[in-house]
């Protein structure tokens, strides 16, 4: 049954996959989470309101957003050697996987910050906080849910990512997937890593709702 | 302590200005209500306070300050001297019922060593002394709105806003909260300015009041001049609710008015008796507007001396007006 199953491979595989999407969400999070900060603050309406700001970020994030990944990966391939020295492998694979998640998780986290209740926000600028001080001590831990529920979003988008970073050899369980799986037609390779695939997204998705109920006060 | 000089407010892609010409002054240590329907520009009015609004036309002075013309710092300065509570409370649901009333405190850079303590003296003030550690959840709304109170008194306000703050409450809740604002009131000198739709709060606890309608006041002064003898459409329209005097007006009927210890004395039964004249009562209601009582029935006197029971029930000092 698992006669092509090299267990070695797929062990390398899979904690390729890991480091792969361990690091590019943290990098994500890092770069994504300011920025939909400042995408929701500049917004129309919002505590430091700027019109032509605003619309320079929304679009950025909507062109690296339109870019197939795949394309990405490619275009990215100067300036992810000037980054990290490499365009291959892991380390490879980070660069052009933050580019394209980091900007996603911007947009979820501005959707999150658009759910805080306004009044909460009204009844603090009542208070004379500051803007800093509504944002540390208001926004962001009313929002706190819905930022931690896109990143499980984002995480599990990255999942799928890292299957397309084959292409510039960074490996994992989704280059396997289509260099054993699909191109030497070893149907039961396919099988193994989508199932550990399936697995990652599920434990995944489990992790980030627990933690999601954790957070919720409401 | 507040003063309103020929405000207006004018938002942006409005057709009708939200509030015109609006001129009063909020004396300190009073609670002063703001009364009027939906839309008529009461939360605009309370917002021109703490400058969430900038008014579009004259000026607004809060403890001394013109609002409209603060800068974003001096306007911090003030509001941590304004508190104000919502109708919808507005806590962090997110924070405990401690960690709400602090989080004014860090605002205002108080020393962490100091928090905790003011934070539990504060509680204790509203009565919550033992839900600390809870979440806004899992309180009641008249529980939450305490937690407002206590979070809006935490830097030590001199004026404090109420923006509809009962109408999210049951009637005996209401009573609660409106009782605590008096006491707050009178206890520490606080000034309060309350906008609400109900009559009844205004009765509760309001020492002046104005009535707001489509942006203007049309009346305002001492509660019980304008609860007992509204001017205005407006105005007799919210009264009529709260009292129930206003559907039952038959041809020749009067307004009897009586205020203070005369509510209780046997005024009307003796004069009849006196002057041979009979009387049916069509509608009545004895209350309180705050501490004082007061006593107004709509009657139709028939038989005997109609004019002498009249002049001597005004000279008993009873408020005698066509219906």
């Amino acid at each position: 049954m698992f006669a092509n199953i090299n267990w070695a491979d797929i062990g390398q595989a899979s904690l390729d996959t890991l480091v792969m999407l361990a690091g590019s969400l943290g990098f994500s999070v890092l770069l994504g989470l300011p920025l939909g900060v400042i995408l929701f603050l500049t917004g129309k309406g919002k505590l430091l309101e700027n019109g032509p700001a605003h619309a320079a970020l929304s679009f950025g994030v909507n062109v690296l957003r339109s870019v197939p990944f795949v394309i990405l990966l490619i275009v990215m391939i100067p300036l992810t050697m000037l980054l990290v020295g490499t365009s291959l492998g892991v380390a490879g694979a980070i660069p052009p996987l933050v580019v394209g998640a980091a900007p996603f998780y911007a947009r979820l986290v501005e959707t999150a910050l658009r759910e805080v209740d306004k009044g909460v926000i009204e009844a603090a600028q009542a208070m004379g906080a500051s803007p800093r001080q509504i944002v540390f001590g208001a926004l962001l831990p009313e929002a706190l849910p819905g930022i931690v529920a896109g990143a499980t979003v984002t995480a599990i988008a990255l999942v799928s990512y890292t299957a397309m970073a084959g292409v510039v050899g960074a490996g994992g369980l989704g280059d396997l997937a289509i260099r054993f799986g699909y191109q030497r037609f070893q149907t039961d390779v396919m099988v193994v890593t989508v199932l550990l695939l399936l697995a990652l997204v599920q434990g995944l998705q489990w992790a980030g709702d627990r933690l999601v109920i954790k957070l919720s006060r409401r | 302590m507040i003063s309103f000089q020929s405000v207006g407010k004018t938002f942006a892609r409005a057709t009708a200005p939200a509030l015109h010409d609006v001129t009063l002054q909020v004396q300190a240590g009073e609670v002063f209500g703001v009364i009027g329907q939906s839309g008529a520009g009461k939360s605009t009015l309370i917002r021109l306070i703490n400058g969430l609004e900038r008014p579009s036309a004259g000026k607004v002075l809060t403890d001394g300050e013109d609002v409209g013309a603060l800068d974003a710092a001096g306007l911090r300065a003030l509001r941590r001297r304004v508190g104000m509570i919502f109708q919808h409370f507005n806590l962090l649901s997110s924070k405990t019922v401690a960690q709400n009333v602090a989080y004014p405190l860090k605002v205002a850079g108080v020393a962490k060593a100091q928090i905790g303590p003011k934070v539990e003296q504060l509680l204790e003030r509203v009565g919550l002394g033992d839900q600390a550690h809870k979440y806004p959840a899992q309180l009641s709304g008249g529980q939450k709105q305490r937690v407002g109170i206590a979070r809006a008194l935490a830097n030590g306000p001199k004026i404090l806003l109420c923006d509809e703050a009962t109408s999210a409450l049951d009637p005996q809740t209401t009573e609660q909260i409106l009782d605590l604002l008096s006491e707050l009131n009178r206890e520490l000198g606080l000034t309060i300015v309350l906008i609400t739709h109900e009559m009844e709060v205004i009765r509760r606890v309001c020492h002046r009041v104005a009535v707001l309608d489509a942006g203007s006041v049309v009346e305002s002064g001492d509660v019980a001049e304008v609860f007992l003898h509204p001017q205005h459409a407006v105005t007799r329209a919210l009264v009529a609710d709260a009292a129930g005097l206003g559907a039952a007006a038959t041809p020749g009927a009067l307004r009897l008015t009586f205020r203070g210890q005369a509510t209780y004395e046997p005024i009307l039964g003796r004069i009849a008796r006196d002057t041979g004249v009979d009387y049916s009562i069509l509608a009545g209601r004895i209350d309180r507007i705050r501490d004082e009582p007061y006593g107004q029935l709509l009657v139709s006197l028939v038989g005997g001396d109609v004019v002498a029971a009249r002049e001597r029930l005004s000279a008993a000092g009873v408020r005698v007006e066509e219906a």
